[in-house]
């Protein structure tokens, strides 16, 4: 059964119809031509398509297109202007946070997400006093993190380059 | 995927109706769960009737000086409210201790508890499963049982083959802390609208294992209520599990000390958050001394059946979760006499 959806994304607005069980991910890779969101599990568990949904990070494999008719979305892509680097991306290249780079668009979807929540105070499972200040710390990078999975495993890199992107702000 | 309509009606009297009136309709909220179970097979609608954005997403003062989540409140924004925080630690930790930061951005209050286990054979449409597909057996019984159940099952080894047997858990965090605080949940369902104890909200599997909570079709969340709690309650969740971070519990416990006594809910041990009301009553007026409280646990699981298993079963969850409560609860006494 098919609906017709607008979606924004990276700051661009387009008009689709889609079948309801296709998620926001095949929407925005089959339809769209965005490949920056990437398909790793397909099951919410790998953290590969996070994106910045309508402010928020947030997986879109999970997500029906039809349920988010007229959402914002920033890809990974789209977090920076043409010919520049978004702090988070700088970071990760200065910190050489990936070898591969397939999980690289989530993961720094998830960057920029995690800092944004950290800028609202939101505390992690290991802020020590839930109602204190929280301090960009290792503990707390890997914990906030832990929904992006990368099988090079370059979570040593990962981390310093979410806490270098943080300092810079 | 089985092909499915979708419907996003204007208000909630509408949703109620067009879920009650299709018996193979399912509500959507932050889809964290179902969409999974789409793909897998494992629930296959024909009408999903989305309620995301028309219950409230605010967390708003009750007169009582209770907390109302809406349904449509997220989990990460539930966690980071500073009345939460400083109020319902438990819950704030529950949350908290669940699932990633992107998951709990799209899980909602009012699907959280309602999200269905992560048995794996329930998941793998490929096996028996009685909850799945009723009468079909139970493949857990004797298989992979590390996340089972050792509470709320009648025998170490029940007959995988009666159509009664399930040995799932509940996976849910925010689920233990809400059974502890007492919750009340608001529903509105065809016949109007009514208010239910969390406690009562999920149900053993009895003789109809396919069926996980007290709620009737078409029976929709609106909110859930945290009750005020007297001065000086304190409260914690502490959650045991394969990994740091991102997995679901072996065993947990979610524990509020007030002056009248303890209310202590268990997860990850059985098909429902467990309220452990025998341990309750023989904590009641008692010091919480860790032999006080090691007695209560011993009464609290005698009925406990650990499951055997080819990963070599679950037994190691009953002195688990047992020196995790003992840990808990001197945890939070240590606290309020610093």
């Amino acid at each position: 059964m098919d609906a017709e959806i607008s979606l924004r994304v990276d700051g661009e607005s387009h008009r689709l119809t889609v079948d309801t069980r296709t998620t926001l991910l095949d929407a925005l890779r089959e339809r769209l031509g965005n490949t920056s969101p990437k398909k790793g599990c397909d099951h919410g568990q790998c953290g590969a398509c996070t994106v910045l949904l309508d402010g928020r990070r947030s997986l879109i494999c999970l997500a029906l297109a039809v349920a988010h008719d007229g959402a914002e979305i920033t890809t990974a892509d789209g977090l920076a202007p043409a010919g520049e680097l978004h702090p988070v991306q700088q970071a990760f290249l200065e910190q050489d946070a990936f070898q591969c780079g397939y999980c690289t668009p989530g993961q720094v979807c998830s960057a920029v997400g995690v800092l944004d929540e950290v800028d609202r105070g939101w505390p992690s499972h290991v802020t020590e006093d839930l109602t204190g200040d929280v301090e960009l710390s290792h503990d707390e990078v890997a914990e906030r993190m832990s929904g992006n999975l990368c099988r090079c495993a370059a979570y040593v890199n990962i981390v310093p380059a979410v806490q270098q992107a943080g300092g810079a702000r | 995927m089985k092909p499915f309509s979708y419907a996003r009606p204007g208000d909630v009297a509408e949703a109620v109706r067009e879920v009650a009136a299709e018996p193979n309709a399912v509500f959507l909220a932050g889809g964290t769960n179902l969409v999974d179970h789409l793909k897998l097979g494992v629930a296959t609608p024909d009408l999903v009737v989305d309620v995301r954005t028309l219950t409230s997403q605010e967390v708003t003062d009750l007169p009582d000086g209770g907390l109302r989540l809406g349904a449509a409140s997220t989990n990460s924004e539930v966690a980071a409210d500073r009345r939460v925080r400083e109020r319902y630690p438990v819950l704030a930790q529950a949350l908290l201790a669940g699932a990633t930061g992107q998951l709990r951005n799209a899980a909602t209050t009012g699907g959280n508890p309602l999200q269905r286990t992560r048995c794996v054979y329930f998941q793998d449409v490929t096996t028996p499963c009685n909850k799945r597909e009723p009468g079909s057996g139970c493949s857990a019984v004797g298989g992979y049982t590390r996340y089972h159940a050792v509470l709320g099952v009648d025998a170490a080894l029940p007959d995988p083959d009666a159509p009664g047997t399930c040995i799932a858990t509940h996976p849910s965090d925010m689920a233990v802390a809400l059974a502890a605080l007492d919750a009340q949940v608001q529903v509105l369902g065809p016949s109007g609208a009514r208010t239910l104890p969390f406690t009562d909200l999920h149900r053993l599997p009895g003789d109809d294992p396919a069926t996980d909570t007290t709620l009737g079709h078409g029976e929709l969340i609106t909110a859930i209520d945290l009750p005020p709690l007297p001065a000086g309650t304190r409260s914690a969740y502490r959650k045991v599990r394969d990994r740091a971070s991102y997995a679901f519990a072996l065993v947990s416990v979610a524990a509020v000390v007030t002056d009248d006594g303890v209310r202590l809910a268990l997860g990850g041990v059985a098909h429902t958050p467990w309220r452990a009301t025998r341990a309750e009553e023989l904590l009641r007026g008692r010091a919480l001394t860790d032999d006080v409280v090691r007695a209560a646990m011993d009464a609290e699981l005698a009925a406990a059946q650990p499951q055997p298993g080819i990963d070599g079963g679950n037994g190691f969850k009953i002195p688990l979760v047992h020196r995790t409560v003992v840990a808990t609860l001197r945890q939070l006494t240590t606290e309020a006499q610093a």
